[in-house]
This record gives C-alpha cells, structure tokens and sequence, in this order.
C-alpha cells in the first residue's frame, strides 16, 4: 500500500525493521522542510505573518492527534518521545503520589522505557515492582494480571503491543478492570498507536505514551496523553521558558495552564507539525485497513515459512505485524547481516526487553516488523532468503 | 589469504571457541564488553603469573566475527609476556584499522585482515582486544577491584 509516497523503497530495499522506526512519506518531509523553508519561527511568542502561521500549524496538531487517538486536545502533551512520556509519567506523577509498598504490576515483555523507570523509582521511594507471568504463547491475560492483584496495587503499566512477541493486550478489558478496582492503568502505546486504533477514552487509559518516529513521523517528538485531572496534579519535569505564567525575586512563581506547563523552551516545531502530517496521512489510509495488511503479512509469512526446519518462530500466535525468530544454531546478528546481503532489513537482538529472556529462555531474536508499505513480495525475498541460508556464513564470514 | 581458509579458520573457532566458558578459581580478574553498535556482549577473565599470561578465557553472547577473534587472540597471547602481547594487540588493531602492521606477528589473526570492508563489523573484531587491552591496563593503574562475582585481583 502507498509505496509511491516513501522516497526509500525507490531503492531495491526492504524495509523490516518498523519496531525501530518506520520510513518517512514524502508528505511529511515537505510539511517539514516547508516550515524551515518558509515560515521559521518560534511559537507563541511573535507578532509577525510567519510566526502566526506557525502557531497556528504547532497548535492545530493537538487537535489531530486527539481526533487520532479519542482525547481532549489539552490531555495531549508533545514530549521527545516515548521513553520522555513515560518517564513523565513516573517521575512527573507516581513519584508525586505513590508511596513505599505501593505495588506497581508490570511484566517481563516490556521495553526498557517501561521498566528502568519503574526500577528507579523503586530505589527512590520503595514502591515494589510485581511482574505479572506470561501464559504459554509469552502473551498477558486480564486472567493472570487480576490474580496479581492485591489491594496494594496502585498501578497497571503495559506495552499495549509488545516489541518483541507482538502480542497484543486486550486494553479495554484491562482497563475497565482498572477503572473498577481504581488502578492507574498507564499504556505504552509505542508499538500500537502507529498499527491499530487505538481509542484512550473508551479504554479507560489515564497515561498513553507513544512516539512520533514510529508512524511516518519524524524522530524526536512523541506524545504524552494522560486525563486532565492527572494532569492537575503532574509536576513537569523541565522548567523554563514558555511554561511559567510570571516569577519573581522571593521565588514565587506560577506555572500556566496544562499542557503548555509540560513544555518548556522551544520545542521540535518542525516535528511536532510534522507529526500532525504523519497523523493525517495514517488517518487516511485507515487505521483498520494498516492492521488488517500487516495481519495478512504475517499470516501469509507464518504459511511460508512453516516448510522452514531449521526456523525457531517465538510468536507463531501474535496479532500484529512482528515476526521474531531465529535460525537454529545461527546467532540474530549473524543472520541479520545475512539478510542484509539481499537488501532486507531486518533487527537483530534483545530489542530493549531484556528480561524476556527469562520467559522465552533465549536473549537474542531476529525481529521482522511489518508496516502497510509492506508486500507479499517483500515477504517473499524474506523466505527465500532464508530458505536458502545453507550459505549463510558463505555471505557472512 | 583464501577466502575459504579464511572462512574454515574463522568457522572453527566461531563453532569449536578456545577457552570459552569462565572458572571460578582465585586469582582471576574480570571485565565486561559490549558493543554500542550491535549485542555482542562477552565477559573475559585473565589471570597473569610473573608478567606472564597464563590463561584468558571468555564467556557471553557475540557474533562469529566477535567469537572467533576471541578464540584465536586468546590462542595467540596465553604464554605471552604482558608487553608481548600489548605489542600482538598493536598491530592487530592497526591492522583492524588500516593502519601499518606487521603480518608476521599476527600468525592466524591475519584472517580479519580484509574485515575493514564491512565497516560494521570492525567493532565485532576489536572487541576481544578492548577487553583485554583493559585487563592488561588495570595492572598498572592498580584499578582492579576485587568483584561481586568473586574474581579475586591479581
């Protein structure tokens, strides 16, 4: 699908490595060059024609990825990235809130921007982490979070899809569960905001945190969405310019209004406007319509690659674009830079989550992660490329 | 070289490595290594006897480029004098790197000699000389450090 539009597939390439981050549509590159082209300026501060056109483009996109994701623009906060609003939310909010023996529910799929936080506050205030188990397919269940719970539990924070299994976790149900028993319910949204509809209201999230680079925009701007009342009670991170309604001499000072208080000194305007592009353009196309291709992807790749014998599969049963597997008896990266050979790429490791090596028993995976630009022909080169990976260290060495 | 020695010799101590798998015996002292560029991540314990190597050993996670040139640096430098084998690390870097080196000293290493076109993997050979390089290095500067691990300081 739109192929056409991503100035790297004109080159013989394949492009599967989406987890890390995704190819840039021609659309948001111009959106971007035509704010350094045309209107450079910064926000909020001038009087002139540049300097409106640029507030009005940087504030719009509040709008848009509310509209995206179903929160209030003013429950949406630009942020670097993922790891920013998470750390946002530990620091900013459960440090603020949460208090020795306090229980925080997390599992051991989950990035290291979901978890290293959570370790830190844990030293900082002695809340206590609990990693609720995986079934057998390394995926989570409301089933076995619940029988995590005690009424110590403050805090529920998942990966709604997972990076490496790609399993994707069933937020509505968690979440009204949360809402019933008065968890937070705190989602990274990573590695689903930019495959799936995502809907923070109807789940009953209170943070979603996801990032600009992984969905056609580009790199260094993400999105911190949290409901308003927490909000009112998150303190910043980062204080200066563009944040504070007055100071003065005897260090009184007020904060202005949310989310403007989260965003102090100038911000990646250029990638906040061209996030709002890239939101656009997966609107639409159809947020439906980019899960159903990826699911065809994979579903066509699980048939294929089946008649491999040498293939260990991790995630034959997830519902998302991500395949991770190794070649028995071949370490990831050797295999990885096999591939690359044919111009695939691919990603080779422990993808961040690196205590899921105690759950599925290996460190290491090659990781294929599709996106709608995607093929079955792409998908093709891949198996055939591993078919015919008797020659592997032929390619390699 | 020929590309298939070359691939042989590499293959043999990817599948078959020289003194992988650490010891907990006294008078050990141990680093850690990985890379920044990819998940090669291998731990080394060295002990010297006299300004004699007597063992080096590996353990961890890392490609066929990483593992190999461990095995047969380890292979090279056991039995070594420590300024011998700062000299065999010398010229292998150099060498790694383009740089001026002397063949004749290298022995088996001299299978990495074309690694330099595939820039991505340079960090992969090197890795077994920065560790090393940092064991060897902790012996004058005197910061070794007895470890949690239980690896006693030379």
């Amino acid at each position: 699908m739109n192929r056409e539009d991503f100035p790297m597939l004109q080159k013989d390439i394949i492009y599967f490595d989406n987890g890390a981050t995704t190819l840039k549509p021609k659309c948001v590159i111009d959106k971007m060059n035509e704010y350094y082209l045309h209107h450079t300026s910064n926000i909020h501060r001038g009087d002139y024609d540049a300097a409106i056109q640029t507030n009005e483009l940087y504030d719009g996109v509040r709008n848009i990825i509310a509209q995206f994701i179903h929160a209030n623009p003013e429950e949406c906060i630009y942020t670097s990235g993922a790891t920013m609003s998470l750390n946002m939310v530990v620091f900013g909010y459960m440090k603020k809130h949460l208090k020795k023996g306090d229980e925080v529910l997390l599992n051991k799929a989950e990035h290291a921007s979901n978890v290293l936080p959570w370790i830190r506050l844990s030293e900082e205030i002695g809340i206590v982490i609990k990693y609720v188990p995986l079934d057998e397919n390394y995926c989570l269940t409301l089933d076995n979070i619940q029988k995590c719970v005690t009424d110590r539990t403050k805090v529920i924070s998942l990966a709604h899809v997972t990076n490496v299994i790609g399993d994707v976790r069933d937020v509505e149900a968690i979440g009204n569960y949360c809402l019933e028993q008065h968890i937070l319910f705190c989602v990274d949204g990573a590695q689903s905001v930019p495959h799936l509809p995502v809907d923070f209201q109807k789940c009953h999230m209170d943070f979603l945190s996801f990032s600009g680079h992984k969905m056609c925009g580009p790199t260094g701007v993400g999105v911190l969405v949290a409901r308003k009342e927490l909000l009112e009670e998150m303190d910043p991170l980062c204080y200066g310019g563009g944040m504070n309604s007055f100071f003065e001499e005897d260090n009184s000072y007020e904060l202005k209004e949310i989310p403007i208080r989260f965003e102090a000194g100038t911000p990646p305007i250029a990638e906040v406007i061209g996030l709002g592009e890239a939101i656009q353009y997966l609107m639409n196309i159809g947020m439906e319509n980019i899960h159903k291709h990826e699911m065809e992807l994979k579903k066509y790749l699980l048939e294929k690659v089946s008649s491999i014998p040498n293939l260990v599969v991790y995630n034959q049963n997830s519902d998302s674009g991500i395949f991770s597997f190794n070649i028995d008896g071949v370490f990831a990266q050797d295999t990885s830079i096999y591939l690359n050979h044919y111009h695939i790429y691919v990603r080779a490791g422990n993808h961040c989550a690196k205590l899921l090596k105690d759950e599925i028993g290996i460190k290491n995976t090659v990781r294929v992660s599709m996106y709608f630009y995607n093929t079955l022909e792409d998908v093709d080169r891949l198996v055939d490329a591993l078919k015919n990976s008797d020659n592997l260290y032929q390619i390699v060495l | 070289m020929d590309d298939n020695l070359r691939r042989e010799i590499i293959l043999d101590n990817y599948q078959e490595p020289f003194h992988k798998g650490l010891v907990d015996e006294d008078g050990y002292c141990k680093v850690n290594t990985s890379s920044k560029s990819c998940i090669d991540n291998l731990d080394f314990i060295l002990k010297i006897d006299c300004g004699i190597i007597k063992d080096i050993r590996f353990d961890g996670e890392a490609c066929a480029i990483s593992t190999s040139a461990s095995s047969i640096l380890i292979r090279k430098l056991i039995g070594k004098s420590v300024e011998e084998a700062k000299e065999i690390l010398t010229h292998y870097k150099n060498m790694i790197n383009e740089k001026e080196y002397d063949e004749n000293i290298l022995g088996e290493l001299n299978v990495y000699d074309e690694i330099y076109k595939q820039p991505n993997r340079k960090n992969c050979a090197l890795l077994p000389d920065v560790a090393i390089e940092k064991l060897l290095g902790g012996l004058n500067n005197g910061s070794r450090k007895n470890q949690d691990d239980g690896f006693k300081t030379c």
